[in-house]
């Protein structure tokens, strides 16, 4: 798309977006949000990148294949859910270990294997989403 | 325990993961081996944990059931994910000889890979949403591998074949929305009463139809079953293999269950339609492949005629049919996905799948000839293989309740299966060439062949050993029937099954 203004803008609502991502991503489970949403918005800044800057660019502002992120992802998402065998739980069960507290109310944070699922979820999402829209544009 | 149940469906999904990774070296290829053997090992502990408890659940998340995805396997899933993985090996041996480099390179062990995962799933979800997620992973992934490779055909093909299975999950889909309406439940454990329960049975039957159509388009029964022929005759022969032999199981599997464990309503009326949609699809079928003259196109047509045998055993109701239906379910995945393998081997002999282009099979590789004779005729219902205990249980289980007009119908499709084999047999094996030339494996290095001779050769051998010793797999059966018509224990199992 040639038009000045939207490059200038995308400049902006690319970086915008990305970090809007990523909070929807690390605010997840325990609020609105989460690893598919923030995946979607991810995906969308980068669409957005490549509408004003062109496929083969946004190609390698990815740096690797979104095919391979996904499958990255997915591989993450495996882990995180065959992490709860090694705490003696059936497969997906969250592991939770809570930091200044005992619960999400009192505690300051946690370290849990939920955020890291919701990663491999964004990441697959992220792949995903682009690896269509990518070979839809560079057909055209 | 609930490990036990996890472990089919987790290492094909990271043997994908690893193999997409190394897509482009060498390694890719045996990773994507090394977990179809895994899953088989997997598969086998799930099993022997099957034979020792009974029914076995686990509670995924450690969310109680109704609540959470439940795993559950009882005899009949533990043979579909045994036979599944079994396929699953015999195919990623095959796709070592058949399938090119640059379709490796575009992740075709990964996607492979995938579809194991998804048909496993499927086989041993206790969840229908769950259900309905593993038929979109199948659809996805079969969908991916039937038009890798490219060309016309087979984009073509592949544009047919998930349009009509989009229209059938759809379908499937408001019927579980439906069903989640009336009941408020989702696990096929819980339904069961839930459905019983409910005060509108009207409603519940045509749910029931619903569900019937959705799960017919997947296993391709009449008159839903156009999908089949159009597509599956032009992918490598390795997926259409593993096609042939597990997807439209898949759809029978879940009529099965749904129609023993939830739809009991009103048996007289779903299970007479069922009965007349069986025989239909078993005579179209094999009269359908009559007109063909391409190998895969009349194995196609025959995947048809089989599957309604096996809806036939649901149809009928009796635990002797059910047992048939079972034993004929894992008997025909052998089989047919073996007769896929053949035709991809004589093509690679003979130069093409057109009958009327080969032949001189029997005579340039008679070891092919004497590798398709067994599961040809096991499809056919020759004593003593495989697929003539599988015929012989279905028959008499409509001779015992005087459904004199369906064992007929049973045995002549079973004759007229034998006219398309000898058709393949003919024109193939025993023909000269037209060009008259010997066929010789010579366009492809000998590894290659033994590549794609070995699975044959396996899955012949099991088809031998069913046939020849069928009592250990014929009480299996009955059991596994026995455990669908009263599902008390796998009922009692999901529920109470404590993470």
């Amino acid at each position: 798309m040639n038009s000045i203004i939207f490059s200038a803008a995308a400049r902006l609502l690319v970086a915008l977006l990305f970090v809007f991502s990523l909070f929807m991503l690390l605010r997840g489970h325990h609020l609105p949000g989460g690893g598919f949403i923030g995946g979607l918005i991810g995906a969308v800044a980068f669409i957005v990148y490549s509408l004003a800057c062109g496929p083969a660019e946004a190609r390698a502002a990815l740096r690797l294949s979104p095919e391979v992120i996904a499958t990255w992802g997915l591989g993450i998402a495996l882990l995180a859910g065959l992490f709860a065998f090694v705490m003696g739980d059936p497969l997906f069960t969250g592991q939770w270990y809570w930091v200044g507290g005992d619960s999400y109310e009192t505690a300051a944070f946690s370290i849990n294997s939920v955020l890291v699922f919701d990663i491999g979820v964004y990441l697959v999402v992220l792949g995903g989403i682009l690896s269509l829209t990518y070979a839809f544009e560079e057909e055209t | 325990m609930s490990w036990v149940l996890v472990m089919p469906i987790a290492v094909p999904f990271a043997a994908a993961v690893g193999a997409y990774l190394l897509r482009n070296f060498t390694a890719g290829r045996y990773v994507s081996l090394a977990g179809s053997v895994l899953s088989l090992v997997a598969s086998a502990v799930l099993m022997a944990a099957v034979l020792e408890h009974g029914v076995i659940a686990g509670q995924m998340s450690n969310w109680d059931a109704p609540f959470g995805i439940t795993l559950v396997a009882d005899y009949l899933a533990a043979v579909m994910v045994v036979i599944t993985a079994i396929t699953g090996l015999a195919t990623a041996i095959y796709a070592l000889g058949e399938i090119p480099e640059h379709v490796e390179g575009l992740g075709f062990h990964a996607l492979f890979q995938v579809l194991i995962a998804g048909v496993t799933g499927a086989f041993l979800t206790g969840d229908l949403f769950n259900l309905y997620v593993w038929f979109e992973v199948m659809l996805i992934a079969s969908f991916s591998l039937l038009v890798i490779g490219g060309g016309k055909e087979r984009l073509d093909a592949g544009i047919k074949y998930v349009a009509l299975n989009l229209v059938s999950t759809l379908i499937f889909l408001s019927g579980i929305g439906l069903l989640y309406g009336l009941t408020g439940t989702l696990n096929m454990a819980d339904l069961r009463g839930a459905v019983a329960d409910l005060d509108n049975q009207g409603l519940v039957t045509v749910i029931a139809m619903m569900f019937m159509v959705g799960f017919g388009v997947k296993a391709a029964v009449f008159p839903l079953f156009f999908w089949l022929p159009a597509s599956y005759h032009t992918p490598y022969f390795a997926i259409s293999a593993v096609f042939a032999g597990l997807l439209t199981k898949v759809g029978v599997y879940a009529l099965m269950r749904m129609f023993t464990l939830v739809f009991v309503g009103d048996v007289g009326f779903t299970h007479e339609i069922l009965i007349w949609v069986s025989l239909l699809t078993m005579f179209t079928g094999v009269i359908g492949a009559a007109a063909q003259t391409d190998f895969r196109k009349i194995l196609s047509f025959h995947i048809i005629s089989q599957i309604g045998y096996m809806t036939l055993g649901l149809a009928l109701f009796t635990p002797l049919a059910l047992m048939g239906g079972v034993f004929y379910l894992v008997h025909h995945i052998i089989v047919k996905a073996n007769l896929f393998f053949v035709a991809g081997l004589a093509k690679q002999y003979a130069g093409s799948t057109d009958l009327n282009r080969i032949g001189g099979l029997y005579k340039s590789a008679p070891l092919l000839a004497a590798l398709f004779i067994i599961p040809a005729f096991s499809l056919a219902g020759f004593p003593p293989l495989s697929g003539f205990w599988a015929k012989y249980l279905i028959v008499v289980a409509a001779l015992e309740i005087e459904a004199w007009f369906v064992a007929f119908v049973a045995l002549l499709v079973g004759l007229l299966t034998i006219f398309s084999m000898t058709k393949i047999w003919g024109m193939a094996f025993w023909k000269p060439h037209p060009d008259g030339i010997d066929p010789t494996p010579d366009r492809a290095p000998p590894g290659v062949t033994r590549a794609m001779m070995a699975p044959i050769a396996g899955l012949a051998a099991m088809t031998i050993v069913i046939g020849f010793y069928p009592e250990p797999f014929v009480q299996f059966a009955e059991t596994a029937a026995m455990q669908l018509l009263l599902p008390n224990d796998y009922v009692d199992t999901v529920l109470g099954a404590r993470p």
